[in-house]
């Protein structure tokens, strides 16, 4: 996996990882293999950059298809490594369209043979520009309604970036969860203004817990170090947090990318068109978000509402609310 | 409205105040340092970034936390004697190097950790400051768990402003680095070597900038993000202007400066749903700005600032 470890902001990587993946991959014969760059604007650590990054190396080490990926690649120069990438003959590009959002349309229009995968606010364009958005609101609302029964405060904090959509639609999802089993719940919110600042979301979260708070919604990485520092519990958000803070975070909201990845493979593989809105597949039914939670931290009669409600939301019969307006 | 008074009094507050300002004030008495010897550096956001990663990662590799911190320093260091070189020797624009040196530093602290730590879902963790109670005086009420209960390196900022200021205004040294601020041809008549000195003095101010990136990946948070400095660099450079060249008001600055901002994120718990969020977030800037017109009326800017010495020129 070295050669994976690579790239700088203006590197490229190509051969070395692709080689490695494919010799990795039981060989396809008589088949050219299906194709996937990933144009990541941020590191690949970065939670969310890190699910794509993730599904898309899972899926070249399934053999389904050959991963190559540039990170950390500023908006100015986004569009430029999309054209080489379109260029180098990929069949499918996946990334984040959010501030490029007119450039990449433009640059998609160029290349039709090329599938496009973006993160987007904006709705799929031409024949080959598909779009998702991040909907991991499902697990919040489940997480919810396990912090309800925990907290003896009865105020619940989240730490959020900046009030985008995406961001509110998730901290909506955890509200609607904890009313749903603790209707006098007082909730509080901080944004940070900045998606990149663990110190500034330890500092958010630990204002909340001055302020009464006793079970915080970490959006953002550095929130659930406030949590640990104080002994209060925290939940997660994208990823597992539960391993990097083991006694407080109790519970995580995860997203799966690999069900939108698949749908886009697939509607490529059939002849498109890949216009599609693509953010369905985040829905839990689709295998896209999901709950996990450590057993050993929640009352044990806290978990049977939750799973049930769980179950209710695999059929179809419970819907979350998706709330996209500001929480305040 | 009694909730606006009442923040004020609780000791998160304060406690929060000096952690959002440790950084800022290494980072303050750097560039402060810099400049009275006559070089603006901007290249403070990259020299921090620099600092954060290479104090982060000499302690991810097994050094203990003051090595990291002394590694940060040295690195930082190194990025002032390269800037030195550029702007003092070779005369270029302070501007455009220290930009450059950003721009250097940061992309070159994203590569090196890329290549010395793997790609995992969050980045890896290392284990940071523990806050220290001073004996007798962690327990006096609402100041004694506020101030005496951070973590070292903060102990060590407040301690530096008050070196600095000693050492500038009460010793040989400082006043050589000051006269080569104002009037370099001066300090050369009276026998000093200002290319010397405003090398030292990039030198050294580099390493504190460095440091005061280190606390972030060593105090205030565990992990190294590429992009996790946030401008911080850029408020040290306003904060010199605030602080009037006066390593004092520097200290102070940084403080008013964290004090708005630990302020307005308990606001928002408070007025969350009056106010749009975004009032708050403005609100250390705004203030700052405010602070900066008053104060800089009376400011003294170094004679020499940006000017690059030649010896024999006029």
């Amino acid at each position: 996996m070295a050669s994976l470890i690579r790239p700088n902001r203006r590197t490229i990587l190509k051969g070395a990882a692709a080689s490695t993946l494919v010799l990795a991959a039981p060989p396809v014969l008589g088949q050219a293999k299906f194709k996937v760059a990933g144009l990541h604007a941020s590191p690949v650590e970065n939670a969310w950059n890190s699910r794509l990054h993730g599904a898309m190396v899972e899926a070249a080490s399934d053999g389904a298809i050959e991963y190559v990926f540039s990170e950390g690649v500023a908006a100015t120069d986004y569009g430029r490594a999309a054209r080489e990438y379109a260029e180098s003959g990929v069949d499918l590009i996946v990334g984040e369209a959010y501030a490029v959002e007119r450039e990449i349309r433009e640059i998609a229009g160029d290349y039709p043979d090329v599938a496009f995968l973006m993160g987007s606010s904006g709705q799929p364009s031409g024949d080959n520009f598909g779009t998702f958005g991040t909907w991991n609101h499902e697990g919040a609302y489940l997480a919810g309604m396990l912090a309800g029964k925990m907290s003896e405060t009865g105020k619940f904090g989240a730490v959020g970036a900046i009030p985008i959509p995406e961001v509110n639609l998730l901290i909506n999802g955890f509200r609607a969860g904890v009313d749903a089993v603790r209707p006098d719940a007082e909730h509080l919110i901080g944004f940070i203004g900045t998606f990149f600042d663990p110190p500034k979301a330890r500092e958010a979260g630990l204002a909340q817990i001055d302020a009464g708070a006793d079970i915080l919604f970490g959006e953002r990485i550095g929130t659930a170090d406030a949590a640990k520092e104080r002994g209060i519990k925290a939940i997660g958000s994208l990823i597992d947090y539960t391993p990097r803070y083991p006694e407080t975070v109790f519970a995580n909201a995860m997203w799966y990318f690999r069900p939108l990845l698949d749908a886009a493979i697939a509607d490529k593989q059939a002849g498109g068109p890949n216009a599609n809105d693509y953010t369905p597949f985040c829905l839990m039914k689709e295998g896209g978000n999901d709950i996990v939670f450590s057993e050993g931290m929640v009352p044990a009669d806290a978990i049977p509402a939750m799973e049930e409600a769980r179950a209710a939301i695999k059929a179809g019969e419970l819907e979350v609310p998706v709330d996209m307006s500001e929480p305040t | 409205m009694t909730d606006l008074i009442d923040i004020l009094f609780t000791v998160g507050l304060w406690s929060s105040v000096l952690r959002i300002a440790t950084p800022l004030i290494f980072g303050t008495l750097g560039a402060l340092l810099c400049e009275r010897a006559g070089v603006l550096n901007l290249g403070i956001e990259g020299i921090m970034t620099f600092g954060a990663m290479a104090g982060w990662l000499a302690v991810f590799m097994g050094a203990d936390l003051w090595t990291g911190i002394l590694v940060a320093a040295l690195t930082g260091a190194a990025f002032g004697l390269v800037h030195a070189a550029l702007t003092v020797t070779l005369g270029l624009s302070q501007h455009v190097t220290g930009l450059g040196i950003t721009l250097l530093a940061s992309s070159l602290s994203y590569y090196i950790f890329r290549l010395a730590v793997d790609v995992q879902g969050t980045p890896p963790t290392i284990e940071p400051f523990a806050p220290l109670s001073v004996p007798g005086l962690s327990d006096l009420p609402l100041i004694g768990p506020a101030l005496f209960t951070q973590t070292a390196p903060t102990y060590l900022a407040i301690a530096l402003a008050g070196v600095l200021a000693y050492v500038l205004f009460r010793t040989p040294l400082g006043l050589a680095v000051r006269m080569t601020g104002e009037n370099p041809h001066a300090a050369e008549a009276q026998g000093l070597n200002p290319i010397h000195i405003r090398y030292g003095a990039v030198i050294a101010g580099s390493a504190l900038m460095a440091m005061g990136g280190a606390f972030l990946t060593l105090a205030a948070f565990n992990s190294f993000f590429p992009t996790m400095i946030q401008g911080r660099g850029w408020v040290c450079i306003a904060l010199v202007v605030f602080s009037t060249w006066r390593p004092g008001r520097a200290l102070f600055g940084a403080l008013l400066f964290a004090l708005f901002d630990a302020y307005q994120l308990r606001l928002q718990t408070v007025f969350g749903s009056a106010v749009p969020y975004q009032l708050f977030l403005m609100l250390p800037y705004i203030l700052s700005i405010v602070a900066l017109v008053v104060m800089s009326r009376r400011a003294r800017v170094p004679q020499a600032l940006m000017k690059p010495y030649r010896r024999g020129e006029r």
